[in-house]
């Protein structure tokens, strides 16, 4: 990219910022001293403005640029992801949308919370939820230093370190001064930008092609230089060993389940009104997700046929150039204005990616750090059966044990609006804590942090999730044994396996301790997970399950009963 | 009303969308949002046994049953679906690579079978949910409600002794 080219990129990221700091002003100015506006925007967002706001939410820069570079690299095995991370979805519509609005409050601990022995069952289910959010925020702030500095050009350290300075800061700025209405409204102009210029370079490679299929997928073959295997299995995984394909089935058994588990997503249904509602936002959800991984297979195939994949490995050996390389041929060359221009834009439509998911992790790591965390850690043990009264009393007047406040939102005033200045604090803390370790872990291949965190999310928080909402049985301790057992599960295998340690790709290349040989922990630690759920409620005491709290909490989460 | 008790209130329910949002009580704006500062009204002394009452009716146990029949066989098929694909393809590269029509191969067409089956189901799922569930889940939630209040809690025998005929409360 030459001078006058990379400052039309560096203009619109700041058009970027600007939008960005404008919506956080906007947003920062209605009243947000209650936790309902600050965690949950004040849960009047439509199905639709809540579904765009989903999928830019779950679409990250990995996802756009990412995904298409590996199609353009390894043709169809590129693809068997962006599959997996669509299907996840049908999860999340079936078993968790609903039950979730209708149960939760603004977290995973608030589901499960109703039926359980809060204060150990909080702690637990806020440890994985801190890592979860965490393991994906510093995976973006990295990949984000990365993409910015490959995308100005530039392979320089100092890029990459301010980058992850700027987004880190800036996003935390807009959490804490707007909560989830900026968060949300950041996403949704993000998902628009997205799906946009995805749409946008579509509809380029298809004119090209005359709008045939075909011939893209034929011409894509022919340029990727490995012909008609291009199309076929076989080119990434191919011939690989049983671990290698045990591999992927682990890796795809994480983004499947994991996509359920993952409290970013999952905030994000209690922002609108109803379980209908969110119903239909999830449904929004999957049309534009699915829409926009099928528009990652054009664009891949595209930059294969246009770019040629010797191309795309030489500007980025994991692909990452392929969209910004396709978007300047689309252009008219790389040397020429379209086509810089066209490549500028495509730059700052993945850096508003990059913004928009770095706020959601950042808001539901600091709400489970806040809420889940710090709320369990500092007040008493609720008193036996106060949480399924207070409700009652809610509405019959503010009868209480003494140190003991009701989870209601007072208007403003009172534990409400402390508890909204602890999450702006955990804001900063989890800000901080992430730009820290990104920095610390910038030289590193993180790319398996991603992965890791939907490993940690599908066997530390799934298993609690479907047992505690489905499960007439399960208890307290299973569900924390639940917990921490698939989340350590997941952590040791990963700290075992080869990404760190025993070869030169790993973390740690001079080290050898890799004695578990999957690459991600997925499919031991998700049955680990649900094994430990099942194993610490068996070894419960009898009648330790509380029928009546069941009761109300199946009766909830399938009526709306009681749901605020 | 489906649970034999005379609802007390005039709205319609035919869009639980918009009257849902009723029924969340009072916005942040209002002031009588937070505990009231009126004359306080004695909490029913079987609060709690509402859920379980409502959880053996009839009514509900039918909501759990068309909910649960519909998702959790479409669910446990579709993640084996999913996990035989994946494993199939990288096994198996040979069976996907066979030509369907054109550049179109077998795994191609698994692959777009996939994307096509999640819009599929989505739309199956939410009509279901829309037909079977919603209207009975918002009467289901309006009488638990009303109980909890207290307004109506010494009709609760009845309430479980008149239970709704199968398949009429979706309609």
């Amino acid at each position: 990219m030459s001078g006058s080219h990379r400052m039309l990129a560096l203009l619109l990221f700041g058009i970027v910022v600007v939008a960005t700091l404008a919506i956080t002003r906007w947003a920062g100015s209605r009243r947000q001293s209650s936790p309902e506006e600050f965690y949950a925007g004040g849960r009047l967002f439509t199905p639709m403005e809540n579904g765009f706001a989903i999928a830019g939410d779950y679409m990250s820069a990995a996802a756009f640029l990412g995904t298409a570079g590996l199609i353009a690299l390894y043709g169809y095995d590129g693809m068997l992801y962006s599959v997996g991370f669509l299907v996840a979805w049908l999860f999340v519509l079936l078993l968790v949308a609903e039950l979730v609005r209708n149960c939760g409050r603004f977290t995973l601990a608030d589901v499960i919370a109703v039926r359980m022995r809060e204060r150990p069952v909080r702690i637990a289910l806020g440890c994985s939820s801190v890592t979860v959010s965490v393991l994906y925020l510093v995976a973006q702030l990295v990949g984000a230093g990365s993409l910015v500095a490959l995308l100005l050009g530039g392979h320089g350290g100092a890029v990459r370190t301010w980058t992850v300075l700027g987004v880190g800061a800036l996003m935390t700025f807009s959490i804490v001064c707007g909560g989830m209405r900026a968060t949300t409204w950041i996403q949704i102009g993000k998902a628009l930008l997205l799906m946009g210029g995805a749409l946008a370079l579509c509809v380029l490679v298809l004119l090209r092609f005359g709008g045939d299929l075909g011939a893209l997928l034929s011409s894509a073959a022919e340029r990727s230089g490995h012909g008609k295997d291009f199309l076929a299995p076989g080119l990434r995984y191919g011939g690989a060993g049983w671990y290698t394909r045990l591999d992927v089935l682990s890796l795809g058994l994480a983004l499947m389940l994991g996509t359920a588990g993952l409290p970013h997503i999952l905030a994000r249904f209690c922002t609108v009104p109803t379980a209908r509602a969110a119903r239909r936002s999830a449904v929004w959800a999957i049309g534009l997700v699915g829409g926009f991984y099928l528009m990652t297979i054009v664009l891949g195939a595209g930059a294969a046929a246009l770019v040629g994949t010797g191309a795309v490995r030489g500007a980025d050996p994991s692909g990452n150039a392929a969209v910004p390389l396709l978007a300047a041929e689309l252009g008219g060359g790389v040397d020429s204005t379209g086509g810089a221009a066209l490549a500028a834009l495509v730059a700052a439509v993945a850096f508003a990616t990059i913004l928009a998911v770095v706020a959601g992790l950042t808001l539901a790591a600091s709400a489970a750090a806040a809420r889940d965390l710090y709320g369990a850690l500092t007040r008493r043990e609720r008193p036996e059966g106060w949480l399924r009264e207070d409700r009652w009393r809610r509405e019959d007047g503010p009868r209480r044990p003494r140190g003991w406040e009701p989870a209601v939102d007072q208007g403003g005033q009172g534990p409400g609006r402390r508890e909204v200045t602890v999450a702006r604090v955990a804001a900063l803390v989890v800000g901080a804590v992430a730009v820290g370790v990104s920095l610390l872990a910038q030289q590193l291949n993180v790319a398996f942090l991603v992965g890791l965190a939907f490993a940690v999310a599908a066997s530390a928080n799934l298993p609690v999730l479907l047992y505690g909402l489905f499960w007439r049985r399960f208890t307290s301790r299973g569900a924390v044994w639940s917990v921490y057992g698939g989340l350590t599960a997941a952590v040791a295998l990963m700290v075992l396996s080869p990404v760190v340690s025993g070869g030169p790709q790993a973390l740690f290349p001079g080290r050898d301790f890799a004695y578990f040989p999957l690459e991600n922990p997925g499919l031991v630690s998700v049955p680990l997970g649900f094994l430990a759920g099942w194993l610490g409620t068996l070894l419960s005491r009898r009648g330790s399950a509380d029928a009546a709290a069941y009761a109300e909490a199946e009766v909830r989460s399938l009526t709306g009963a009681g749901a605020v | 009303m489906i649970l034999g008790l005379r609802p007390s209130w005039g709205m319609r329910i035919d869009d639980p969308w918009y009257d849902a949002l009723a029924t969340g009580g009072p916005e942040p704006g209002d002031a009588s949002y937070g505990p009231p500062s009126g004359p306080l009204r004695p909490a029913p002394a079987a609060a709690q046994d509402v859920y379980p009452v409502v959880q053996r009716s009839a009514a509900f146990q039918q909501l759990r049953r068309r909910y649960r029949r519909f998702v959790l066989p479409v669910s446990a098929v579709f993640l084996l679906w999913y996990l035989g694909y994946l494993f199939l393809a990288v096994s198996a590269p040979g069976v996907l690579a066979r030509p369907v029509a054109g550049v179109l191969n077998v795994g191609m067409a698994a692959g777009l079978a996939q994307f096509a089956a999640t819009f599929l189901l989505a739309w199956l799922y939410a009509r279901h949910a829309r037909r079977r569930r919603d209207r009975l889940a918002l009467e289901l939630r309006w009488e638990t409600q009303e109980m909890t209040r207290g307004a109506v809690s010494a009709d609760l025998a009845g309430g479980t002794a008149a239970p709704v005929a199968a398949g009429e409360g979706g309609r």
